[in-house]
């Protein structure tokens, strides 16, 4: 034993200890990485040994590694031996070590909770002080809910030094173990009023932080905060109980008034800083919420403003960077008490510190009135042309451009000017909000066109100074607005000449093509404006010329590769061409070449439509043909097949939805968008939920005659689904109709009975769901919805749809929408095919070439791209994975990065809503060459028409009868698979028997239908 | 308060104190994070930041720069009070502080932090308490120090 104890102590001498190796550390600069693993190496061997003061060495020194990054987690067993180990020199190391790698999944935690008692109830106040360190940062649920008693005995412990560090604990204890704090709360109370300062402070600070989360409970405690507050001298125990109050006082305003008065005397009366700003901050608050039933509190408000102007006025950065802060809060509800500070707040725009000159920014934006206006403004156009660092030069010009503008004519006039010279700065990244607020000024105020154009043509005829580095800034979208306004009223140019030939410089060719798009299509409407100025004046010399011009000039527009523009460009093109040989044979054409552009164009608003009165007689919800009686019409009742059940008929009566109805509904859908994680907060998207459909009527049906044909004829659009709802309920309802008509409908496969031609119904093919299951981001993106605050994940695929097609190939549509900022191109969608389903290429292409998604997102932009895939088996679901490269084009670097994703082709994704009727349906049935299988679902609490509903929408099914709490269905894959259900609910259970010629799909049909229901 | 990070000039961690559970990672990501924007900010400026829905108040001392994150309703003021409290307790500890002190010590630097902060919040506003308790707790090391020396030594000179 003795031998022992002397070989561990020799080898202790040749243990390099904490500072040898930071020294060591230190020494290695080069080979830091290497020394490091020779070094944990060395710990690894040093912890198999017996001799417990060699462990904590060891220990101690992976708390350091730990904390330059290193995993230690491996030695997390031996950080709890050194922490049970008698010594308090080793225990506190161990006790170290495990607060600072230990987290919530550290399995050795659970070992530790004996020790930890041990610990606690150690007669050593310090073992006890460090176990209760420690825990409170690797504290788990399960280490609350067993150590919850023992540190509840603490607080009551006779040294103050355990009591005020269990006092403490208790919030964390509280927050893993909330059924901890019922009990501990009398407790708890008491060490409120404790003799020691110190326990006293630590009660008003767990329970101030409780307070701030459930305000509620702790009103009752009003009365002895109260008290406390009044007497207390400790600052940091004021500032605590004023918290307190802040967050008790919206739920009990007599309690705000009764605190207006010592909170005032407290800002007269003390010197520090921080409690100054805490009550300053708890006064607002209070008048805030009590904003009405308050007469006398402009008293207050003007002693906060008084304060607040003191911190701003102060030499210190942080005191001017809190008082304005602070100013902000008052600003938004007693704004007159902050306007007469100005002067103070325009100087510090001043300030050499750019958080202080956002903050008074932030303060002005909110100050604006008519009377200030125009000297707010003068000053930030002088401050915008010294502006340095970007952000704030970007807040600058947000705030010029969104809150300035006000309604009288001469405002509007310097906001013109104003707009044009912001574009004269580079490095914005608001061209987008300037174009659109240029446009929307022009088009209100007839007052001021002739000045916009006039500003806008100057613009124009200077694009080519801006252009540099016009397209990398974002600052070109001004010039579609400038293209526009002087063409659409080009009345009012002077040299509409000169205007016409700057926009048709070769440089415009540089631009982006929608912007160019707009170019040519002005420049043809400038033509005419020239063409009658010079016909007016009976120059024909000069009108020739000016064509001669357009000639020359557009066929490099021609060329273009943005198809808009080409055909834009041809078209005026060669119109010019005629015109310009009736021109040679002196006839006038200018009146018709104007009529060409003739009408003025009106601001509309956005909901104009829904003002329009429907006219007398019209009914929209009428039947415009006669509805076809087809049930009545059937003279034999289907056979049950599924079951023995006496079946009636009964078809579903149509519901008529008020206006509340739809408002409801439109309410639950979008509930339910915000909870599926497949959506994009208020994107357009295709998925739509018909909880509250009332039948079967709001069953989406195909859509036929929107269909746009694309390259695969027959396909119909996706973004059909992106129309309005009412809109489309219109259209089914009609296409409903069209539909019941064709009531003799024909199947295909096996039933094969009818006559009515098939090839009309095969084009109709919904769009089907192909969702992204999991989407795996780049390394640092966050995952949902905090990814639009992140700017590395550039790229959201966020809705996958596939359209099905003849039996073997998928469409998939995907938008692609940018969210980051910056610019993003040549995008190449790639999937790594599978045996069963492949990516259709190119000709020429290799099976692992990417396809290159034909078009670049700005910042802010979605598009959509579609793929065709071509599948064999439908019988089985697939997952096929995918990755979207891409290359990130920021201001001054481009990247190449990449997304990857998943596509999800379930099975119900190749099934085809097909109407089936009933004698259809049953001598499909009868024919007896279908497997048939079932499924049972447990808990389903919702009406059996939404049941239904959401059946027939997520799975793409039809209802083929329905009687009272059973109904049949129907549905084709598009290898012509018929799927027969039948549905049956009583008592919140769902059994669903279902037929099919295909054992496996079938299964796996019923499989995602309980998936379906399952999430619900 | 959610964290508090010490990190030389350099952008070199020097002790870091997490108050609220985070995985490794998450917990690696915000230091880079945190020390490049602090770094990148000018000595003139103030010592607030917003950054996510947390505030971070700075100082730098000499070459190093403690950095703390509250959350949205705690008093900056009282924040910069509590990190000059700390470097206060420090320098009276190792007698004028300088950054090699906490490197070296590092461990005593968070034993008095310890002592100082708890869960999070100020747990002693005293500083002469909290220099007591670890001037108390370092002698009992000693003594636990010179016991496991001793022993060994004695069986050596026999």
């Amino acid at each position: 034993m003795a031998l022992k104890i002397v070989k561990g102590s020799i080898d202790r001498m040749f243990d390099k200890n904490l500072q040898d190796l930071v020294r060591g550390i230190r020494n290695h600069k080069e080979d830091e990485a290497k020394y490091i693993s020779t070094c944990i190496d060395e710990i690894k061997q040093e912890l198999k040994q017996d001799n417990i003061a060699v462990k904590a060495n060891a220990v101690c020194k992976l708390t350091y590694l730990q904390m330059l990054g290193y995993d230690v987690s491996w030695a997390a067993f031996n950080i709890v031996e050194v922490m049970s180990s008698s010594k308090f020199t080793y225990k506190r190391i161990g006790y170290l070590a495990a607060s600072q790698c230990f987290h919530e999944g550290t399995d050795v935690i659970m070992l530790t909770t004996n020790q930890i008692r041990k610990d606690l109830s150690s007669p050593n106040q310090y073992d006890t002080g460090v176990a209760l360190t420690g825990l409170s940062c690797f504290v788990t649920p399960d280490l609350a809910r067993d150590l919850a008693n023992d540190i509840m005995t603490l607080m009551s412990h006779t040294k103050p030094y355990i009591r005020k560090k269990a006092v403490l604990i208790m919030y964390k204890v509280f927050l893993k173990y909330p059924e901890s704090l019922r009990p501990a709360f009398p407790r708890l109370k008491e060490k409120l009023e404790d003799p020691d300062p110190g326990v006293q402070s630590a009660a008003v600070n767990v329970i101030c932080e409780l307070a701030r989360r459930n305000p509620k409970n702790y009103l009752s405690l009003a009365p002895l905060f109260f008290k406390l507050m009044t007497s207390s001298t400790n600052n940091w125990v004021l500032i605590k109980i004023i918290k307190l109050f802040g967050a008790l006082t919206p739920l009990e305003p007599r309690l705000g008034k009764k605190l207006i008065e010592p909170l005032t005397n407290l800002i007269h009366s003390t010197s520090a800083m921080s409690l100054l700003y805490e009550c300053v901050n708890t006064v607002i608050a209070v008048l805030i919420s009590l904003s009405s039933g308050m007469p006398n509190h402009s008293a207050s408000i003007q002693l906060c403003v008084q304060k607040l102007r003191i911190l701003i006025e102060d030499s210190d950065q942080n005191l001017k960077y809190l008082g304005l802060l602070a100013m902000s809060k008052i600003l938004k509800t007693h704004p007159k008490s902050v306007q007469s500070h100005k002067d103070l707040i325009l100087q510090c725009l001043d300030d050499k510190d750019e958080s202080i000159r956002l903050r008074a920014l932030d303060l002005l934006y909110g100050m604006v009135s008519k009377k200030n206006l125009m000297e707010i403004v003068k000053k930030l156009m002088l401050h915008v042309d010294k502006a340095e660092g970007t952000t704030y030069r970007d807040e600058l010009q947000h705030t010029c451009n969104t809150k300035l503008c006000n309604c009288s004519t001469l405002i509007l006039l310097r906001y013109i000017s104003i707009l044009v010279e912001l574009t004269r700065l580079e490095g914005t990244r608001h061209g987008h909000l300037i174009a659109s607020q240029m446009l929307d000024v022009a088009i209100r105020v007839k007052a001021i066109r002739a000045f916009a154009v006039a500003q806008m043509a100057m613009l124009l005829d200077n694009a080519h100074l801006l252009t540099g580095n016009m397209q990398r800034n974002g600052i070109c979208e001004v010039l579609y607005a400038a293209a526009w306004i002087c063409g659409e009223f080009s009345e009012h140019l002077e040299d509409p000449n000169q205007t016409l030939e700057a926009m048709l410089r070769p440089k415009v060719a540089t631009l982006p093509g929608h912007i160019q798009a707009v170019y040519v299509q002005n420049a043809a409407k400038l033509f005419a404006t020239v063409l009658r100025k010079h016909e007016g004046a009976t120059d024909s010399q000069a009108a020739q010329e000016t064509s001669q011009l357009l000639v020359e000039r557009l066929p490099l527009f021609v060329q273009s590769a943005n198809l808009e523009v080409q055909e834009r460009a041809s078209c005026i093109l060669q119109l010019v061409k005629y015109i310009q040989k009736l021109q040679q044979k002196d006839v006038e054409v200018a009146e018709e070449v104007s009529a060409l552009f003739a009408g003025e164009l009106n601001p509309v608003a956005p909901k104009a439509q829904k003002k329009v009165p429907v006219p007398e007689g019209l009914d929209l919800d009428a039947w415009i043909n006669e509805p076809p009686s087809e049930s009545e019409s059937e003279d034999e009742k289907p056979k049950a097949v599924f079951a023995k059940e006496e079946t009636k008929h009964s078809r579903p009566r149509h519901t008529e939805v008020d206006e509340k109805e739809l408002a409801r509904r439109r309410e639950a859908r979008k509930q339910e968008q915000a909870n599926n994680p497949f959506y994009i907060k208020s994107s357009p998207s295709s998925q739509k939920v018909y909880q509250d459909a009332p039948g079967v009527e709001h069953i989406p049906v195909v859509q036929i005659d929107l269909s746009v044909p694309l390259k695969v004829p027959g396909m119909p659009m996706s973004d059909q689904y992106l129309k309005l709802e009412e809109e489309r309920r219109q259209k089914e309802k009609a296409e409903k109709k069209k539909k019941e008509k064709k009531k003799k409908r024909e199947k295909h496969g096996k039933g094969k009975k009818h006559d009515s031609g098939p090839e009309s119904e095969e084009d109709i093919t919904p769009a089907h769901h192909v969702d992204i299951v999991t989407e795996e981001m780049p390394e640092n993106a966050l995952p949902s919805d905090d990814d639009d605050k992140d700017p590395n994940d550039p790229h959201k695929v966020y809705d996958i749809q596939g359209n099905l097609q003849d039996g073997s190939q998928v469409v998939v549509s995907v938008i692609f929408e940018n969210k980051s900022d910056s610019f993003l191109k040549s995008m190449e969608f790639n999937v790594l095919d599978s045996l069963n389903s492949k990516l259709q290429r190119p000709e020429g292409a290799g099976p692992h070439d990417g396809l290159v998604v034909p078009f670049q997102l700005p910042p802010g932009v979605s598009n959509e791209a579609r793929f065709i895939f071509s599948v064999q088996s439908i019988v089985m679901p697939q997952k096929l994975k995918g990755t979207l490269t891409f290359i990130v084009k920021s201001e001054d670097s481009s990247t190449h990065e990449k997304l990857d994703f998943k596509l999800h082709f379930t099975c119900t994704s190749y099934l085809i809503t097909t109407p089936c009727y009933s004698d259809a349906y049953a001598k499909l049935l009868e024919s007896g060459d279908l497997k048939s299988s079932s499924l049972r679902l447990e808990g389903v609490n919702m009406p059996f028409h939404h049941l239904l509903a959401r059946i027939c929408f997520h799975h793409h099914f039809s209802v083929v009868e329905r009687i009272d709490s059973c109904a049949s269905m129907y549905s084709r894959s598009i290898q012509g698979h018929h799927v027969c259900l039948l549905v049956k609910t009583a008592d919140q259970t769902v059994s669903i028997d279902a037929k099919c010629d295909e054992p496996s799909l079938l299964g796996n049909v019923l499989d995602e239908i309980k998936q379906t229901f399952s999430q619900c | 308060m959610q964290f508090m990070l010490l990190f030389s000039r350099q952008g070199k961690l020097r002790l870091q104190k997490w108050y609220v559970p985070l995985s490794d990672k998450e917990k690696k990501k915000i230091t880079r994070e945190l020390v490049q924007t602090v770094l990148a900010r000018k000595p003139k400026m103030c010592s607030f930041l917003e950054w996510r829905d947390l505030k971070i108040v700075y100082k730098r001392y000499a070459s190093l720069y403690f950095c703390c994150a509250i959350e949205d309703q705690d008093n900056e003021l009282i924040t910069l009070e509590i990190i000059h409290r700390y470097v206060e307790l420090l320098d009276k500890y190792f007698g004028s502080v300088c950054e090699l002190d906490i490197i070296f010590n590092f461990e005593k630097a968070y034993f008095i932090l310890d002592e100082f902060l708890l869960g999070g919040e100020a747990q002693e506003t005293s500083k002469k308490n909290v220099l007591k308790a670890i001037e108390q707790a370092d002698l009992l090391q000693e003594v636990n120090y010179s016991l496991s020396l001793s022993l060994p030594h004695a069986v050596f000179m026999v």
